[in-house]
Parts: C-alpha cells; sequence; structure tokens
C-alpha cells in the first residue's frame, strides 16, 4: 500500500499536505523533541509584526462547544527576532518548508516586513495575514474589504519574490470577492480560513470571559464554515489554497482537498494534541486505501 | 513532554470542592517537582491544566478544585477509567537552589505542587517550615502530609477557625522567618502581598487560563522582566528577580 501523499505548492515540493497552522506551533521549534519536525509537509510560523508585541491582557483563552476563542492578539517578538534568530534556529532543526506569517497595522509596515522575510533565506514562502480578529485598527481591517486587500497585496508582491499567500477572513458577506482581488494583485496563492468572530460570557460574573471581550473562534465546529468557504474560492480563482479551520482528521484533510485545498493547516487540534500533526500524517495511506485514492494531489478541488 | 494514558486508582474528595486523583504511572513522569499534566477531559475541547502534589514510582497524584465545567468532569470520574494526559510540562521548582531554610507558602488549592517539593527538600536534608492559607478550617488540605515528612506547618484562616486568623502574610510576620529560600503558589493576590517580603531567589509558580499548556498557542502569557514570558513553556515558577511587580 504505497500512498504518494505529496503535493506541489506554489512550485515548492512539500512531502505531505500538513502544515501546523499559524499561532498554533509556538515558535517552531517547541516540539522539536517530540517528534521530528521534518515529518511536517511545512511549518506556518506565529503571526509576526513590525515592532515586538505582548498581546492582548489575559484571559485570552475561552472554551467552547466542538472548540475555541483566542484574542492573543499577535504576541510575537518582532520581525527583526523573526528573520534573525527564530527562523534561522527553525532551519538549523529540520529542512521542510518555513512560512513567515506577517500581520500589519498599516500597508507599509506590511511591506517592510515582507521584505525583510523576502531577504531571509530560512524563509520559503511569504502568507500575509489580513484576517486576525483580535487586534484594533489594523489586522481583519485589511481582510474584509477588498480594495484594502488587493493595496496590501499590491505592497507585498513589490516586497517580495517569494510564493505569496493571502491568508483571508471568513467574517466578510463574500470570501471570493477579496479573493479575486488578491488574485488580481498577483497573490499566488489564498490561505484560508482564519477564525471566526466569537465572544462568550460568564454568566456569573456578568462579564466577557476574555479580556478583550471578543476572539477568534476555532476548532472542529468551524470545519462546515472553511469547506463551504475553501470550495467557493476554489470555484472563483485559479491560484492555490491552502485549506484551513476545524481539521483534526485525515479524513478532514482529504474533504478539505476534494473541496478544492492543495495544502491544509491544522490549528486548533494541535492545542488539544500536539500530536496531532504526526498523527494525521500517519493515518493518511490507510484512509486513502478506504477511498481508493492513490495520489493525494489527484483529489484536489474534485468536488 | 510525553502523552500517556493513565488508570484512574483515586478520585475522592479531600476537602469541598477539592478532590485528589491518583492513577498508575509505572515510572516518575515528572523531571522535577512543580512541573503539571494537561488531562483531556470528556465533552471538553481543551484539555485542563493540573497540579501534581506527588510524582512517585507507580503512581501520580494530581489535586484540583473543582471550579468550572472542565473540572466538575473530571470530578466524575471513577476509579478504573482511562485519562489521557501529556506530563512533564513546565519548568517545575528548582529545590536544589535551596542551601539553607526553606519555606513553603500556599494559599487555597496552590498548595497542590508544594508537597513533592517539600518531600524533595527533606530528602536532601533541608530544613522546611511551611505556611498555608484557606478561607476556612473545613479547606484545609495537606497539613498532616507536610508535617509527616517534618516540616513545621503554620495554618491561616479567614474566618479564624483554624490557626492564625487571616491571610498567608499575617501568619509570615507572626511566625517570623529564619529561612534562605521561599517557595510560593497561590492566588494572585496573596503571591503579590507576599512578594516584597521575600528574598530575592524566592521562586513563584503562576497560574492562567491556559490553552494548550504546551508552549504553542500563547494564551498564559505574563509580562516579565525579560520580557513576555508563556507560563505553560517557560513556567510556571518564576524566580522573584523576573517578576516585575
Amino acid at each position: 500500500m504505497v500512498k504518494d501523499i505529496s503535493v506541489t505548492l506554489a512550485g515548492i515540493c512539500l512531502k505531505n499536505p500538513v502544515i501546523p497552522a499559524s499561532g498554533t506551533f509556538g515558535l517552531g521549534y517547541e516540539m522539536a523533541e517530540v517528534f521530528a519536525l521534518d515529518r511536517l509537509g511545512a511549518i506556518a510560523l506565529k503571526g509576526t509584526t513590525l515592532e515586538p508585541r505582548f498581546g492582548n491582557p489575559t484571559p485570552r483563552i475561552a472554551e467552547c462547544t466542538g472548540g475555541m476563542l483566542n484574542a492573543v492578539g499577535l504576541q510575537n517578538p518582532g520581525i527583526d527576532a523573526l528573520v534573525g534568530d527564530v527562523a534561522p534556529k527553525l532551519r538549523s532543526l529540520c529542512s521542510t518548508p518555513l512560512i513567515a506569517n506577517i500581520s500589519g497595522f498599516s500597508v507599509d509596515e506590511f511591506g517592510i516586513c515582507c521584505e525583510k522575510a523576502d531577504a531571509c533565506a530560512a524563509i520559503d514562502i511569504v502568507e500575509v495575514n489580513v484576517s486576525c480578529p483580535n487586534v484594533h485598527k489594523g489586522g481583519m481591517a485589511f481582510g474584509t474589504d477588498p480594495a484594502a486587500a488587493a493595496e496590501v497585496t499590491r505592497r507585498a508582491r513589490k516586497a517580495t519574490r517569494k510564493p505569496l499567500f493571502i491568508k483571508l477572513s471568513p467574517n466578510v458577506t463574500d470570501i471570493t470577492a477579496i479573493a479575486r482581488a488578491c488574485e488580481d494583485e498577483g497573490a499566488d496563492g489564498l490561505t484560508l480560513i482564519n477564525t471566526l468572530l466569537g465572544m462568550r460570557i460568564d454568566i456569573r460574573r456578568r462579564k466577557p470571559v476574555l479580556a478583550n471581550r471578543t476572539g477568534g473562534f476555532s476548532g472542529p465546529a468551524v470545519f462546515p464554515v472553511a469547506i463551504r468557504c475553501v470550495n467557493q474560492v476554489a470555484k472563483a480563482c485559479r491560484i492555490p489554497i491552502i485549506g484551513c479551520g476545524g481539521v483534526s482528521s485525515a479524513e478532514d484533510l482529504i474533504e478539505m482537498m476534494m473541496a478544492g485545498a492543495t495544502a491544509v493547516q491544522v490549528g486548533s487540534a494541535n492545542l488539544r494534541d500536539p500530536l496531532a500533526c504526526p498523527a494525521i500524517i500517519d493515518a493518511l495511506p490507510a484512509v486513502m486505501e478506504q477511498l481508493g485514492i492513490e495520489k493525494l494531489q489527484d483529489i484536489i478541488g474534485i468536488v | 513532554m510525553e502523552k500517556r494514558i493513565c488508570t484512574i486508582e483515586r478520585n475522592s474528595p479531600v476537602a469541598p470542592g477539592c478532590l485528589r486523583m491518583s492513577l498508575t504511572a509505572e515510572e516518575s513522569l515528572l523531571h522535577r517537582c512543580g512541573q503539571f499534566v494537561e488531562v483531556a477531559v470528556p465533552g471538553q475541547y481543551l484539555r485542563r491544566p493540573v497540579s501534581v502534589s506527588l510524582s512517585e514510582e507507580g503512581r501520580l497524584t494530581l489535586l484540583y478544585k473543582v471550579v468550572g465545567k472542565g473540572t466538575a468532569a473530571l470530578a466524575a470520574l471513577k476509579p478504573g477509567d482511562k485519562l489521557d494526559l501529556l506530563t512533564g510540562l513546565g519548568n517545575g521548582f528548582d529545590s536544589g537552589a535551596c542551601r539553607g531554610k526553606a519555606l513553603l507558602a500556599g494559599g487555597g488549592i496552590g498548595v497542590a505542587p508544594l508537597l513533592q517539593l517539600c518531600r524533595d527538600l527533606r530528602a536532601a536534608g533541608r530544613e522546611v517550615s511551611a505556611i498555608l492559607g484557606f478561607n476556612t478550617a473545613a479547606e484545609i488540605l495537606l497539613r498532616e502530609e507536610l508535617e509527616a515528612l517534618g516540616a513545621r506547618v503554620t495554618v491561616a484562616t479567614m474566618d479564624g477557625s483554624a490557626g492564625i486568623r487571616g491571610l498567608v502574610t499575617d501568619a509570615l510576620q507572626e511566625a517570623g522567618g529564619d529561612y534562605d529560600q521561599a517557595y510560593v503558589c497561590g492566588p494572585m493576590p496573596m503571591m503579590r502581598d507576599l512578594y516584597p517580603l521575600l528574598p530575592d531567589a524566592s521562586e513563584f509558580s503562576l497560574e492562567e487560563r491556559m490553552g494548550c499548556g504546551t508552549g504553542l498557542c500563547f494564551g498564559c502569557t505574563v509580562q516579565t522582566t525579560e520580557g513576555p514570558r508563556r507560563i505553560c513553556h517557560d513556567g510556571p515558577v518564576f524566580k522573584k528577580t523576573q517578576l516585575p511587580w
């Protein structure tokens, strides 16, 4: 039972399509002693801004049925630490492709960060996050308006020749309009979806559970939303998609690829079980056998 | 970090709302006292971080308080049930840093990790005194266990129903201090009140709502003198000099 689980993403060959999603895999090397990072198809690094950020006050995490809310607020050591320390250290530990995830509060900040990521030999793909729901001014504001998403993409495209992915928000009325705007400005691919904007209230304290009041909703409960978004965008655009949202099993990964994803990011599942990614990779050949799939690449967007 | 499936031997109340759970474990699952575990709870998406009060060959003992749905589901588990846990999380206390007399200060369920710490300190021949704070006499935890290890224990209760009436800080001032190194675990207001009273080498075990417990999500960050740190991954134990209080 030899199955081909490799995929080609924007010209880069991944040994498998499993990628831990940005913000759910630490700085990237925390799990290096637990499993070989080279088992992963690629690694999406922590969302990074121009300046270091502490992020939001705590509590930043809330539980909900079928998933969780987070309002971390882009805590990160800043782009200079990413390209100077984090990415080179990770590169010394593994050879799997590294995806820098860039956030910003202005178009110029996105541009400068992408230039720095472009100059970093350890980084293979640049993913621009216009969809963080947990920061005020900026973040998701760039991903909910086609003109603003286009402007960020144009600036990022000027800044890098590396494969450029734009990470989109589901918190919009028509995700295909945003997706097409990014494609038209030269994006090599799209990552979707980021978290859904949510909120929980502690009914005993009569206060929001999260110090930030609202947070990003993720986990298995959002999987159908992600499948719908990926499928809509796959029909509307020609560039490759990294599917993301609630993926927890090899079956979920195959469903996401059938919807139109070339590769798949695993997010909240890592927080519940840090071995989720290797477990999905291990389970793939047997699930493919059951479903009569020889090559994963063959099922991309067949639905 | 290691993932284990353990069998529950006992899961029974030790004080109102507080339970002790013992699990079978072939070998000690902690590298240092003060490390914690993340348990998968039936019906809940995220694991729950739980303090380890003893880790020995053959047995892991957890001490926890029911505060919400996750811990309530944990309390409903029965002997013989299996528990999926991530073990050996966090840095733990540095019991070897104590060269003379040790003071343990704990409040409420925060006393949990002090038992293993006391055992390690006593095994190294250290003199140990402990100050434990609770709301009321019925909530007292671990007093006999610590005394059995040879620690001198002072209890403080808010309502005066046992020991000294008042806070751990009141008891510390009343009992006086003859110690070189302090180890603290309890509610944040207690730790902040103790902070100015204790030597620089003192260690504080912090608590925060966690997502993963393994350093992946950045949910439990605290500001330190060295910058933002993840309590689950870089802590939970921080030296006094790292805390900008």
